[in-house]
């Protein structure tokens, strides 16, 4: 118990990812794979009674992950201690991993095979796979979008990759017609199991056109599956998880969490789509953030946590539905809520949280909930004015603040 | 090749069936300059320019076929181009699709239907000349002019029926309506109502066939499965139509193409809102072979499908076919259809697909008179009961609400309980929030 406090401890004061995973008391397996040849079942759980969370991942890793809840994390040990990567690297695991599993899944997008991806997700994939599984298609987004919709519906399972995510504008019609929408006007008759994934958000001075955040244009499509991958670790397991949903899933990227080095288990493991993950448990405010707010977050937190402040950090991870377990959770035990994202103020995942919160837990609110999000503005080239559309850390230490009085 | 300014096509056309085309392009619109510009007129039948591949032998087997009369041509009353089954089975199922088109109008003017129901009258043998030569494992994508194409491919008039009246036993459950028409068993995979947006899912389920083959090494007996994509003449500007036709010929998917160019796009003559009306053209310079067929001639249109959908079992790739083709109804059943000229109509009326594919039936001693009669009494009598069936049936319940708005419902996501929204017993009686 001592070392689960001490580990608790350093979790708080390291700006490193760590997610805690234990099994949800009473819930339903969620995932097929159950514990078949070693795979881990891991997921992110709302609190225990100990105001604590029990396990960092990584270190502790409980292997039977379905078994009932608060496992005393000293009594399970790690089988292998795990292997270092990037993101983009175990992004290209994950999918290697699934290509290897299921002859049917198959990658399409531009330069995504001899290329190795721009961001090079896909790298060795076409020679290993290749011309046809892992396919270099023309510049035609909606097409080739449309084109992976109608082989998922013959029973494929590609992943279409936009070359940054604001490319698939292009691919809207698409998306929202075909993708979302026609297992329902089908009448259930035709399943749409793909995954469209590529990295979006604000990156480093690339212009407004190449700094797109999609997931508020995306959210309204009904059909739609929406999560947003950032550290290693959940890029692996959201990736897998996607491809082996049979809904239309459509995985965030950020262009500047690639390069993110962490080390992921070496057993094969799956994450859940629909659950938020508990990034850094806490008594006084709930800030719920996703992809690379959630770094901003961190860094905030260790400002915040020694001016005296207690955040609980999620990374809400579905953008679409929400977890709202999770995140109602945490509402209840502090009270405050407070929204980073990195979308546009009008009409962002933000937007939407807030008004799920305010319909599922008014009661619990002690105050007004509050919304951190990127201005309303193309995104400038100038660095300057560009760090000023994102939000900052001061910003969210300042809100923190302003919640907490 | 010469570059055009202007759209003329002269009166001799050797090579393309295009006699009906040149009557009907008339040089009447201010923004056609002066015509004349000679047409190159080469020895092969497709267009001039050069070309890698092999050009097929596709354009001129229309020719081969051609005449100055719709039918007849080149086969002698001794020689029929079809037997006797096969020409009772087009005959069955161009009768079928009218007959099927002519009471959704009544239907809908009694009110049993809603929206836009868009009727395919003169357009059948096109339908019936592609789809009557697929099997169940081929694949035809149509636009939201799609209830004979899914009567064509197989799908029970009833189903049909029932989904235009909104009911729960349709081919969708109700849920998608005239313009959204599915069928997995049949293959059809749509139905859209954004014309281009089926291109893509077309070229997507050929390339689906393609991979079968070669990746799971998974074929058919026969070869690729072949997937047909319909669309008009209107599509043929749209950007998906280029995108689709350059990918499928650069992977040699199994697709054929069909343009069903009925002239019109609502109200928009297709003279008007393309700057080289001869859509077959168009497949040449993407490296595909594009043909021309007179598109009111069953048999026709079924000669030159053979061998598209030959082709692309073959694996050698995509073809580009347009259909001159009519419709004679307006382009909805809210279209008042007043732009299009009566002589125009008349013209086409006179070469009615069913009336001359009659014709010809009786002029080639292939079935008789009445043997004709009871086709059309029978098909009559589907239609019947397929309205029985569709009036008989229960609309949707509220429980059908949100099925099927995911094929995992886990989509609906995780409420305030812990537990899935879907896990909730009332779930499909609640609303749909995630």
């Amino acid at each position: 118990m001592a070392a689960a406090l001490q580990m608790a401890a350093l979790v708080s004061s390291l700006s490193n990812l760590i997610t805690s995973g234990k099994s949800r008391p009473g819930s339903l397996i969620r995932s097929p794979a159950g514990r078949k040849g070693g795979i881990l079942v891991v997921r992110s759980d709302g609190r225990i009674s100990g105001g604590f969370s029990a396990s960092p991942r990584g270190g502790n890793l409980i292997a039977n992950a379905v078994a009932a809840k608060a496992e005393a994390p000293a009594s399970s040990t790690p089988s292998k201690s795990g292997h270092e990567l990037l993101l983009f690297e175990a992004l290209r695991e994950g999918l290697e991993e699934e290509m290897d599993r299921d002859p049917r899944v198959c990658v399409m997008g531009e330069d995504v095979g001899h290329y190795g991806g721009s961001y090079k997700v896909t790298k060795g994939l076409a020679t290993k796979y290749g011309d046809l599984r892992v396919l270099d298609t023309p510049i035609a987004e909606n097409s080739f979008t449309g084109m992976g919709i109608g082989a998922a519906m013959m029973g494929l399972r590609p992943v279409v990759e936009g070359m940054n995510m604001g490319f698939l504008l292009l691919a809207f019609n698409q998306i929202s017609n075909n993708c979302g929408m026609l297992h329902y006007t089908s009448g259930g008759q035709f399943k749409i199991p793909i995954v469209i994934r590529g990295p979006g958000g604000v990156g480093r001075q690339l212009g407004a056109e190449h700094s797109q955040r999609l997931e508020s244009y995306f959210q309204s499509i009904p059909g739609l599956q929406m999560v947003a991958c950032s550290t290693p670790y959940n890029a692996k397991g959201l990736m897998k998880a996607a491809i082996r949903s049979e809904n239309p899933v459509v995985l965030f990227e950020h262009v500047l969490l690639y390069n993110l080095k962490e080390r992921i288990p070496d057993e094969e493991y799956v994450l859940c789509l629909e659950e938020a993950e508990m990034v850094r448990p806490g008594e006084h405010v709930t800030i719920l953030t996703y992809s690379r707010m959630r770094y901003h977050v961190m860094q905030a937190a260790k400002t915040l946590v020694n001016k005296g402040y207690d955040p609980e950090v999620i990374d809400i991870r579905s953008l679409k539905p929400f977890d709202l377990y999770t995140i109602g959770n945490s509402i209840k035990k502090t009270h405050r809520v407070l929204i980073v994202e990195e979308c546009m103020r009008t009409g962002g995942i933000g937007a939407s949280l807030r008004s799920a919160i305010i319909d599922n837990f008014w009661d619990y609110l002690d105050a007004p909930i509050m919304c951190l999000s990127s201005q309303d503005v193309p995104t400038p080239y100038a660095g300057t004015l560009e760090d000023w559309t994102v939000v900052q850390p001061p910003q969210i230490v300042a809100a923190v603040e302003q919640l907490c009085q | 090749m010469a570059t055009f300014s202007a759209i003329k096509i002269l009166p001799h056309y050797p090579t393309i069936t295009a006699r009906s085309i040149s009557d009907n392009i008339k040089p009447s619109s201010p923004f056609l300059s002066t015509p004349s510009l000679s047409f190159p007129l080469s020895s092969s039948s497709s267009s001039s320019k050069p070309l890698r591949s092999p050009r097929p032998l596709l354009a001129s087997s229309s020719d081969v076929l051609s005449s100055k009369k719709p039918l007849s041509s080149n086969s002698s009353p001794s020689n029929p181009v079809v037997t006797r089954e096969e020409s009772l089975e087009l005959y069955e199922d161009m009768v079928l699709g009218r007959a099927f088109e002519d009471m959704c109008a009544q239907m809908y003017y009694r009110g049993k239907m809603f929206g836009f129901v868009h009727l395919y009258n003169g357009q059948e043998a096109v339908s019936t000349g592609f789809i009557k030569l697929l099997s169940t494992a081929d694949s035809v994508v149509s636009t939201y002019r799609d209830h004979v194409h899914s009567l064509s491919k197989g799908v029970p008039a009833r189903e049909v029926m029932a989904e235009l009246f909104g009911k729960a036993t349709g081919c969708c459950r109700g849920q998608g309506g005239s313009m959204h028409m599915f069928s997995a068993p049949h293959n059809v995979l749509g139905g859209f109502a954004f014309i281009g947006e089926g291109i893509p899912v077309a070229t997507g389920a050929a390339f689906s066939a393609k991979y079968r083959h070669e990746v799971l090494k998974e074929s058919g007996p026969d070869g690729l499965d072949v997937t047909l994509a319909f669309f008009g003449d209107g599509t043929c500007n749209n950007g998906q139509f280029f995108e689709c036709l350059n990918m499928a010929q650069l992977w040699k998917l199994p697709i054929v193409f069909v343009v069903e160019n009925n002239l019109w796009a609502i109200g928009m003559s297709h003279l008007r809102a393309t700057s080289d009306p001869e859509i077959w053209k168009k497949g040449p310079p993407f490296g595909m072979p594009g043909v021309h067929v007179d598109g009111m001639d069953v048999l026709k249109v079924r000669e030159v499908a053979k061998e598209a959908i030959a082709r692309a079992r073959r694996g050698e790739g995509p073809t580009l076919v347009e259909c001159e083709t009519y419709r004679f109804r307006g382009h909805s059943l809210a279209d008042p259809d007043e732009l299009r000229k009566p002589d125009e109509k008349a013209r086409y009326a006179a070469r009615d697909p069913i009336t001359a594919l009659k014709k010809y039936i009786l002029q080639h001693n292939l079935a008789s008179e009445s043997e004709l009669k009871t086709i059309e009494k029978r098909i009559d009598e589907v239609i019947e009961e397929a309205v029985e069936f569709a009036d008989a049936s229960p609309p949707p319940p509220r429980s059908q609400l949100l099925e099927n708005v995911f094929a995992d419902p886990k989509g609906f996501g995780i409420g305030p309980d812990g537990k899935y929204r879907c896990e909730d017993p009332k779930f499909t009686q609640g609303t749909a929030q995630v």
